[in-house]
């Protein structure tokens, strides 16, 4: 068992800033472990995650694969959230290196095809068109979850440019509710990507029916 | 957290600059600070090889003030060099201060350790 990563130093002040671990979190925490032996035997270099948020879910991909054998990069639209992401990594002892940016934003010419281990728990829950857009030109809570139509508009342009991200052997994990279409998502990065993928953990958690989806490149064929 | 690690894989993302380089982004007005990290062989060693881009390492270690890396980029890696290697990378931190882009002039601002990187409306390729 990996323990949660402590977050006993964020207080109520920031949850009202930056989405609290809650189920959706913890089934990736979950599936990351269920993984391990997978992610460990990859020695990823460079990993990335989008939307820290607290920061627990990179603390918890450090501690499966230990604090000095990868580089941690997260990125996130909430200030509040980056420097959430810093702290949880000190407490937890792994260097985590958040940025302020939109998606993979000033990483994307650098790390070309580089990133060996990418995570997602993305805003994911359908709203309006609008609220998406406002969500995230607020910069706040309220990106944390307004996913637009089908919950899937913020996800969309991640699954769009994984292929420009992802290393060779890199494996993306992606979280999703069952009203983003789970099996629609998943034929079309095989279909348009080229994308294999698996379902690692699926549970319902109240109203939510959750799945963490792994994607990473079909073999060529030789 | 902007180590130099994390700078050598940073480049302008804004309007100008989709078709350049826009890269490496110059440190201006910074606080540093140097903080002890653990040591791994290993990892440095791959992540020289498959992803360092030593010019732009050597030039921002300069702008904080070390110059202890050679300017021609090392084909032995022992471990006199991984050492180097580790302090420049993990253990110097901006916590205070500027990245200036080369190609179009925009200024991303390092605060508490975390570099705002967002992009105005206007600004967005
Ligand atoms: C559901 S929360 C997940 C937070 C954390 N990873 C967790 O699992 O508890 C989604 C996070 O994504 C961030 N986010 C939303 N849109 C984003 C974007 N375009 N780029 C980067 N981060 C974004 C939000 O600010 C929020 O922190
Ligand atoms: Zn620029």
């Amino acid at each position: 068992m990996i323990p949660t990563p402590d977050t006993s130093h964020l207080t109520n002040a920031d949850f009202e800033h930056v989405y609290e671990p809650a189920e959706d979190t913890f089934i990736l925490l979950d599936a990351l472990e269920a993984d391990a032996e997978r992610l460990r035997a990859l020695t990823p270099r460079i990993a990335m995650e989008i939307g820290s948020g607290s920061g627990c879910v990179s603390a918890f991909l450090g501690a499966v694969l230990g604090s000095t054998t990868c580089l941690y990069l997260s990125t996130d639209i909430n200030p509040h959230a980056a420097l959430c992401t810093l702290k949880t990594g000190g407490q937890n002892k792994v260097p985590l290196e958040p940025v302020v940016t939109s998606l993979i934003g000033p990483f994307a010419k650098r790390l070309h095809r580089a990133v060996d281990v990418l995570i997602f728990n993305p805003p994911y829950v359908p709203t309006e068109d609008e609220e998406m857009t406002d969500a995230q030109a607020g910069r706040a809570i309220e990106g944390s979850w307004a996913g637009g139509k089908q919950g899937m508009l913020v996800t969309e342009r991640v699954l769009c440019g994984l292929d420009e991200i992802l290393s060779e052997k890199g494996l993306f994990y992606l979280v999703a509710v069952k009203d983003n279409d789970v099996p629609s998502i998943r034929r079309r990065m095989d279909e348009e990507y080229g994308f294999e993928s698996d379902i690692v953990l699926q549970r319902r958690a109240g109203r939510e029916h959750l799945f963490v989806i792994r994607f990473s490149r079909k073999a060529s064929p030789s | 957290m902007v180590r130099l690690i994390t700078h050598n894989l940073l480049a302008c993302h804004a309007k100008n600059c989709t078709q350049t380089k826009g890269f490496p982004l110059a440190f201006n007005d910074v606080r540093v600070e140097t903080k002890e990290a653990e040591f791994n062989a290993d990892f440095l060693k791959s992540f020289y090889e498959r992803k360092i881009d030593w010019d732009a390492l050597v030039g921002a270690a300069k702008q904080l003030g070390d110059t202890s890396l050679p300017l021609e980029r090392p084909e032995m890696v022992d471990d006199d060099f991984l050492q180097l290697l580790h302090h420049v990378l993990l253990e110097i931190h901006v916590e205070e201060g500027e990245m200036i882009c080369p190609n179009c002039k925009h200024v991303y601002k390092i605060r508490d350790g975390i570099p705002n990187m967002l992009l105005a409306e206007h600004e967005i390729g």
